[in-house]
Formats: structure tokens, C-alpha cells, sequence
């Protein structure tokens, strides 16, 4: 499975960070656009992907195997987290009936 | 025997401990044996320990019961001490307070609380007992506040009237006042000897101090200030007749025999530093003197039964405290011990005629009770005899000692001497106005004597002791210094005799045979003046209100809002008002906080980028 | 290579555009579905392939699925399509536009301050193995008490 080594060098690290913040901006508009809690969470998932994106580029720059690793916790991290979510989305729609976050704002200080 | 003196103070502790935790669940008649069972039994233990003292001819005997408290140099034991004047005082307090108790088992017979008042009364006689029985002033000091305590609950025991709650709370607030003094002089006794211990700290003063020394005038005048407040002397009087408002028993125990007369054991007690500090003495004296005098007066004009009593009381201990001014210590210890007999006596005696009389006690409305009243006749008579130190009777020996005292006494005593004959002459005016307007005149109301074994037995003991009290010899050679004999001529005894008798003369002249009318002498001119200022205790209640209660609840007006508290009350408030301004914040809404978020992010980025 | 990486970029870029602006829920997966897959390519690229294989196994296999599993559940029809249309005025777009644009541009900004190529090795999976269980087993653990907890707690919220 050994890489041709010559075809990696054209691309450099700016690129894809560049690529993780346009993705994470784009998450991050869709967060505070939507009024839908699941299109909300989804909006999350796709910060959640920018960011890791960005621990594969700097992986990838220095040769080293630790942003993988920080992008397979961001991996646990968004499957526990979606899981926990959208047991709470179930449980709100099933008591509620919506899932406008505009109308679940009881919780005023 | 001697070992056993720690029971005399724990039984009727136990009494009390029985009495409280059954929560007055106890019949009255079990509540009964207790309470009067335990002092009884407390009075046998005194008496055999006492037997046992006097038999080996000791001076003094202290029991270590435990070390109460040890830090650095203050080592205080719970020491009892025992020794000729202790004695004569826990006699009195276990004798005489076994006789009222058993008294009072038929006086509050009936009573819905009877078990809480003998509760009371039990631990008073503890804490009197521990008191008198102190090797060390700061026992001396627990016992001090225990039967200020006691006092206290007493005087307000049916607390259910408010008048009664206001009484016990005006005589332990002016107590109070004494006791402060007396805490400050302890503290600087403390400091300037080393010791609590009553013995060391006088044989300390005697090795240190010089005489007059201003160390010396100022712990004995703080000292005395403690005395004063609990003597009901002047300036500390007007809690005493308040103190009235407590069921008669406790008046006859606490407010006439014992409690009150804990200030002039406690200056005998500490003699030594008053001999260090001629000019207290003399102040001592000075303050019997008038307190005698005024309490005469304003008893001439009162019209409850146990008012009149009360400021005889107060009068009574003046006499005792001239005692003391002049050096006669054994004396005031010796009136003191006979007043104890003839004051319960005349207290109780009181009680039954209230009792008869369906709880008036308006002389005015009384009056002609001799043929139905033939017990409290007699009985009274007998008390009032005493108490005008009719010859005879046991008041006379002891106030005319007093009086012999003072007459010898060259450095000012011949003022006091007077004012002591004077007051003997009151004595005799005010004794027999009470005893005519109840026992003579028209008769109006009539009464019917309550009678029983319990009410009339202790009386005729107290009136035996009221007779005979007068020859028994005091044991307290070994603790006051020793005094020459006095032996007035024969010209200066008869007038001690025959002159007070004209006040006698005077009453009987008046109330009997109505040569002058009072309500007329009373009701205009400077008649009326006079009435009023000696009815009012020379205007000191009036005089409290102005210089001291009413600039408190001035100043408590003026600072009702506590502007110190306005500090702490405003940071709170600020405190408040940025807890809301954040709560503000918490919309409720996600949107607004992922805003927040984002805002807060694109600040770090910048920020970042920029430094 | 390069061809690759652009050309998955440009469609991840697309992908996700789409993906927060659909009205159907259900549109806006299958979008998030592709721009999963266009990143894992880019990784694969960028000498991750074992990312790359976990990006298409765990996130758009398992996590998207849960996404599916829950609209299905929820059966959000047309009603909540609708509902959407009108909350997506052009008029909502502008705030977070406007903050999006210097968040951005603050970024590229700090990306360009310092020129960077990057590596030419290829990390693979065996040397992640080796790495999460020798220095970062911590980490491991932490990351299964985290999934335990998770999984607890969605039994115990999603229960009727």
C-alpha cells in the first residue's frame, strides 16, 4: 500500500485548512440559521467534520500519527454526542410536538 | 459527714433534673414530694455536715468535686468551701427554703404548672446553694447568674400576663447591670492577683495592695456595683417591687430571704478588700444608709400588701449593708439571717391573707381581719414585731448590734447611726400602718383562712424562728476580723429602744385612733408632693425612663434603618442587581446563545490574529 | 493527486452549501452523505487512509444512519418541509452572513502568515494502533467511558 511520494508535495497545508473553515462557517451559518432542532444538529456535524479535517491536515503536514488520533476522539465524541441528542430531540417532539427552537425557550433566566 | 457536703447543692439539682425531664407530666402530689422532698433532704445533708464542721472545730473545709476549667494560669476547680459564714447561709438558704417549699405545695396547690415552678425553685436553691458554697469567685459568679436566672422565670411564672413578663425582664436587665460590674471587677482582680480563689486572692490583695490604692477603690467599687444590683440598693432599687409580680412563695424566697441577700454575703465574703479600700467601705455604708431611708418612705406610701413588704426588704438590706460599711460584718451576716426568718415569715403570712382575701392585695380594700384571720394574725404580728426589732424578738438583737456598731464607728458612722435610727422609726410607722389597715378598722371584705398542715406548719416554724433566731450564736469568729464589744451607755440603748417605738405610737395615733386624716394630708399641698415622690421611690423610675430608656428608644428610632447595615445591604443590593442584569442574558433562547458563541469566537480569532 | 484534492474540496464545499440551505430533511442527508464522502477522499489524499475509512464507516454509516432512524421516527413530512420554506427567508441569512464573512476572513488571514508544504509520508493504520495503545491509551479509555455514557444515556432518553 506505499504511496507514490512525488504526487503529495503540490498540495499545501494552507489549502485544506482553508477547506476546514469555509467548512466550519458553513456549519456554523447553518447553526444559527435554522430554526429546526435536527437541521441544528446537523449544521453541529458538519463543524464537528471541519474540525477534525483540520487535525488530518496538520497530520498530514508534520508526518505524524497524533491528529488522527485527536480526529478519531472527535469521532466518539460526535457519535456520543449525536446519540445523546437525538434521544433528547425524541423525547422533546414526542412531549412538544415541534421542534422550533423558538418555541422551546422556556428555560428564561 | 463532712464528705457529704457535695449533696447539699446536687439533690435539689437532681430535684430539678426529675422535676424538668418528666415535662410537668408528674402529679401534683409526686411534683410535691420532689420539690419540697429534695430540699428537706438537702437540709439534712447541711445540717449533718454542718454538725460534723462545728464538732471537729475546724475554721474552714473545702471538697474538690472536679477541675472545671485549666488554661494557663486561670486553674478553676468546682470547689466547694465551706467555713463559718457559708454555713450560717446554707442553713438559712436549705431551712428556710424547705420551710417555703412545703409552704408552697399548699399556696400553689391547684396550679396548672405546678411541677415547672417547683422545677424552678429547685434549681434556684442549687444555684444559691453553689453560690454560697464557692471556693472560687468564678463558681461564685455561675451561682450568681443561676439564681439571677431563676429569678427571672420566677417573677415571670405566670407568663401569661404581660405585666408579669415585663417585671422579670426589667429586674434581669437591672440586675444585669450589677453583673457586669461584678464580671469586670472579677477580671481585674484576676489580673492584679493571679487567683479566683476567694482565700488566695485576699491573701494576695493583703500582701500587694496598699490601702486606698486605686486598684484596691476600683475592683472593690466594681465589686459592689454586682452587690448593689443584686441587693436592690440604690441606684439598682426599682427592680425589686417589680419583682413582686412572681407568686409569694418566690417572694418570700428569693426576693426577701436569700437571692437578695447574696450582695451583702458577697461583700462580707470579700471584706478583705473592702478593709484595703476604706473609702468603698464607707461608700457602702453611705448607700445602706439613704436606700434604708427611702425605702421607708415610699413603703409609708404603698398600698399593696407585698409592695410595702418589698421596700422593707429593700430597707431591711440597707440596714445590712450599713453593717457593713461600718465593719460589722458579723452583724450584717447576723441580720441577714434573722431578717430571712421574719421577712419569709411575714411573706408567706401575706400569701395566706391573699389567699383568704381571693388574691387582693389592696390594704385599702382589706381591714378588720383580726377576728377571721386569728392565724395570720397572730403570725403576722409576730413578723412585724420582729421586724420592727421589738425587744425581744429576734430582730432586735441583730439591728440593735447594727446600730451599737455604727454609734462607735469614729470616721463618719455617727451620720450613719442616725440615719439607721431614723429608719428604725420608719420601721415601726410603716410595719404598723400595714398591720392596722388589715388587722383594725372597718371591717369590708371578709375572708376565710385557708388552713392546712402545709400552710400553717412552716409559718409557725418560721415564727418560732422569727422569735428565737436572735440568740442563736453565729459561728464566724474565724472569719471576720475580731471587733471589741460595744456597750452604748444605758441613756444611748434606751433611745435606740424608745425612740423608734414613737413611730409605733404614731401609727396607732393615726390609723387607730384617726387623729389625722391621711387622705386629706395626702391629697393636697406639699402633702400631695411628698406622697408623690415617695410613692414613686423618690422619682427613679421616672428618672431611668428619662436619662436612659427613653434616649434608647430615641437612638433605636433614629436608627431604625441601622445605616452601618446600609453598607452590607447595598453591596447586596449591587450584588442583586447584577445577578439580574446577567439573568437577563439567559433568553431561553438557543439561537441567542450560539450568537453569543460565535461573537465571542470571532473575538479570540481576531484578537489572535491581531496581537 | 492534486486533481483529487481540489476537485473533492470544490464538491465538499458544494455538498455542505446545499446541505444547510435544503428544506427536506432528508435531501440535506444525503447532501451531508456526499460531503462525507468527498472528505474522506480528501484525506485519503492527504495520506490518511485510515481516516478515510473510518469518516465513510463511522460517520456516514453509523452516525448519518442515526440521523435517518430519527427523521423516520419523527415523520417529519410535508408539513415540516413547508414549515421550513418559510422560516428560510433570504432575510435570515444576512445576520449570521455578515459575522461568518470576518470569522473567515480572520482565519485565512491567519493561515497565510505562515507558508507551509506539507509531508509526504503516509500514516497508516498500524501506526495509529501502536500509537492509541501505547502513549494515548488514556485516551482510549476516556473515549469508551465518554460512548458508554453516551449510549446510556440515549437508552435512557429515547425510552417512552
Amino acid at each position: 500500500m506505499e504511496m507514490p511520494t512525488v504526487t503529495m508535495q503540490v498540495i499545501p497545508m494552507e489549502h485544506g485548512l482553508l477547506l476546514a473553515a469555509i467548512l466550519f462557517v458553513m456549519g456554523m451559518v447553518g447553526v444559527l440559521t435554522r430554526r429546526n432542532l435536527v437541521f441544528i444538529l446537523m449544521s453541529l456535524e458538519v463543524m464537528l467534520n471541519a474540525t477534525g479535517l483540520a487535525f488530518i491536515v496538520a497530520s498530514s503536514r508534520w508526518g505524524q500519527v497524533d491528529g488522527q488520533i485527536m480526529f478519531l476522539m472527535i469521532l466518539s465524541l460526535a457519535a456520543a454526542e449525536v446519540a445523546v441528542a437525538l434521544g433528547l430531540v425524541l423525547q422533546l417532539f414526542h412531549k412538544r410536538k415541534t421542534l422550533d427552537i423558538n418555541v422551546l425557550g422556556e428555560m428564561k433566566g | 459527714m463532712l464528705d457529704l457536703l457535695w449533696l447539699v447543692p446536687v439533690i435539689p439539682f437532681i430535684g430539678f433534673l426529675i422535676l424538668t425531664l418528666t415535662f410537668g407530666k408528674l402529679p401534683q402530689l409526686a411534683a410535691g414530694v420532689v420539690g419540697a422532698g429534695s430540699i428537706g433532704l438537702s437540709f439534712v445533708f447541711a445540717f449533718l455536715a454542718g454538725s460534723s464542721f462545728l464538732g471537729a472545730e475546724l475554721t474552714s473545709y473545702s471538697q474538690t468535686l472536679w477541675t472545671w476549667m485549666s488554661v494557663g494560669d486561670l486553674d478553676v476547680g468546682f470547689t466547694l468551701y465551706l467555713d463559718g459564714v457559708s454555713l450560717v447561709m446554707m442553713y438559712v438558704i436549705t431551712g428556710i427554703g424547705f420551710l417555703i417549699h412545703v409552704y408552697a405545695t399548699g399556696y400553689m396547690s391547684g396550679d396548672p404548672s405546678f411541677a415547672r415552678f417547683f422545677s424552678y425553685m429547685n434549681l434556684f436553691v442549687s444555684a444559691m446553694l453553689i453560690l454560697v458554697l464557692a471556693d472560687n469567685l468564678a463558681l461564685l459568679f455561675m451561682g450568681w447568674e443561676g439564681v439571677g436566672l431563676c429569678s427571672y422565670l420566677l417573677i415571670g411564672f405566670w407568663y401569661k400576663d404581660p405585666n408579669n413578663g415585663y417585671c422579670a425582664r426589667k429586674a434581669f436587665v437591672m440586675t444585669r447591670v450589677g453583673d457586669a460590674f461584678m464580671a469586670i471587677g472579677l477580671f481585674t482582680l484576676f489580673v492584679s492577683t493571679g487567683t479566683l480563689n476567694i482565700q488566695e486572692a485576699m491573701l494576695e490583695a493583703e500582701a500587694q495592695w496598699v490601702v486606698g490604692s486605686a486598684v484596691a477603690t476600683a475592683v472593690t467599687l466594681l465589686l459592689l456595683g454586682g452587690a448593689v444590683g443584686k441587693s436592690a440598693q440604690l441606684p439598682l432599687q426599682t427592680w425589686l417591687p417589680d419583682a413582686m409580680a412572681g407568686p409569694t412563695p418566690i417572694s418570700a424566697l428569693i426576693h426577701a430571704a436569700t437571692m437578695v441577700t447574696a450582695g451583702v454575703y458577697l461583700i462580707a465574703r470579700t471584706h478583705v478588700l473592702y478593709l484595703l479600700a476604706p473609702e468603698v467601705q464607707y461608700l457602702v455604708g453611705v448607700i445602706g444608709a439613704i436606700t434604708l431611708l427611702m425605702a421607708g418612705f415610699t413603703a409609708l406610701t404603698q398600698s399593696d400588701i407585698k409592695k410595702v413588704l418589698a421596700f422593707s426588704t429593700v430597707s431591711q438590706i440597707g440596714y445590712m449593708f450599713l453593717a457593713l460599711g461600718v465593719g460589722a460584718w458579723s452583724s450584717a451576716i447576723f441580720h441577714l439571717m434573722t431578717h430571712a426568718f421574719f421577712k419569709a415569715l411575714l411573706f408567706l403570712t401575706a400569701g395566706s391573707i391573699i389567699l383568704a382575701m381571693h388574691h387582693e392585695q389592696d390594704i385599702f380594700k382589706m381591714g378588720g381581719l383580726r377576728k377571721d384571720l386569728r392565724w395570720s394574725h397572730a403570725l403576722f404580728l409576730i413578723g412585724t414585731l420582729g421586724l420592727v426589732a421589738f425587744p425581744g424578738f429576734s430582730g432586735f438583737f441583730s439591728k440593735e448590734e447594727i446600730l451599737a456598731s455604727a454609734m462607735a464607728n469614729h470616721d463618719g458612722g455617727y451620720i450613719l447611726y442616725l440615719a439607721g435610727l431614723l429608719g428604725a422609726v420608719m420601721t415601726y410607722l410603716y410595719s404598723f400602718r400595714l398591720y392596722f389597715l388589715v388587722f383594725y378598722g372597718k371591717k369590708t371584705h371578709d375572708g376565710h383562712e385557708v388552713m392546712g398542715l402545709h400552710l400553717q406548719g412552716p409559718l409557725v416554724l418560721l415564727a418560732i424562728g422569727a422569735v428565737l433566731a436572735g440568740l442563736i450564736h453565729i459561728p464566724v469568729e474565724g472569719v471576720f476580723p475580731e471587733m471589741e464589744e460595744h456597750h452604748p451607755s444605758v441613756m444611748a440603748q434606751a433611745a435606740m429602744i424608745l425612740l423608734p417605738m414613737l413611730g409605733g405610737l404614731l401609727a396607732w395615733w393615726v390609723f387607730i385612733k384617726g387623729k389625722v386624716d391621711t387622705e386629706k394630708l395626702a391629697g393636697q399641698g406639699i402633702g400631695a408632693t411628698l406622697h408623690r415622690f415617695w410613692f414613686t421611690q423618690w422619682g427613679m423610675d421616672w428618672l431611668y425612663d428619662k436619662i436612659i430608656v427613653m434616649p434608647y428608644t430615641w437612638l433605636a428610632e433614629v436608627n431604625k434603618t441601622d445605616f452601618i447595615d446600609s453598607i452590607y445591604n447595598g453591596s447586596a443590593r449591587a450584588v442583586r442587581f447584577c445577578h439580574e442584569v446577567m439573568s437577563e442574558t439567559q433568553t431561553g433562547q438557543l439561537r441567542w446563545y450560539a450568537i453569543s458563541v460565535a461573537y465571542g469566537l470571532l473575538l479570540l480569532v481576531v484578537l489572535g490574529v491581531l496581537l | 493527486m492534486s486533481v483529487l484534492f481540489y476537485g473533492s474540496a470544490i464538491i465538499a464545499i458544494l455538498a455542505t452549501l446545499l446541505v444547510i440551505t435544503r428544506t427536506n430533511i432528508v435531501h440535506a442527508l444525503l447532501y451531508f452523505i456526499v460531503s462525507l464522502l468527498a472528505i474522506a477522499v480528501i484525506f485519503y489524499t492527504l495520506g490518511a487512509p485510515f481516516a478515510a475509512a473510518l469518516e465513510i464507516i463511522v460517520y456516514a454509516g453509523a452516525i448519518m444512519v442515526m440521523f435517518l432512524f430519527v427523521v423516520m421516527m419523527l415523520n417529519l413530512g410535508h408539513v415540516t418541509q413547508d414549515q421550513e420554506k418559510a422560516w428560510l427567508t433570504p432575510s435570515v441569512w444576512i445576520g449570521p452572513s455578515i459575522m461568518a464573512v470576518p470569522l473567515l476572513a480572520a482565519v485565512i488571514y491567519a493561515i497565510n502568515l505562515n507558508q507551509e508544504q506539507m509531508a509526504h509520508t503516509v500514516v497508516g493504520g498500524k501506526e495509529i494502533g501502536i500509537a492509541l495503545f501505547g502513549p494515548y491509551v488514556l485516551a482510549v479509555e476516556l473515549a469508551s467511558m465518554l460512548l458508554l455514557a453516551g449510549l446510556v444515556g440515549a437508552y435512557h432518553l429515547a425510552r417512552k
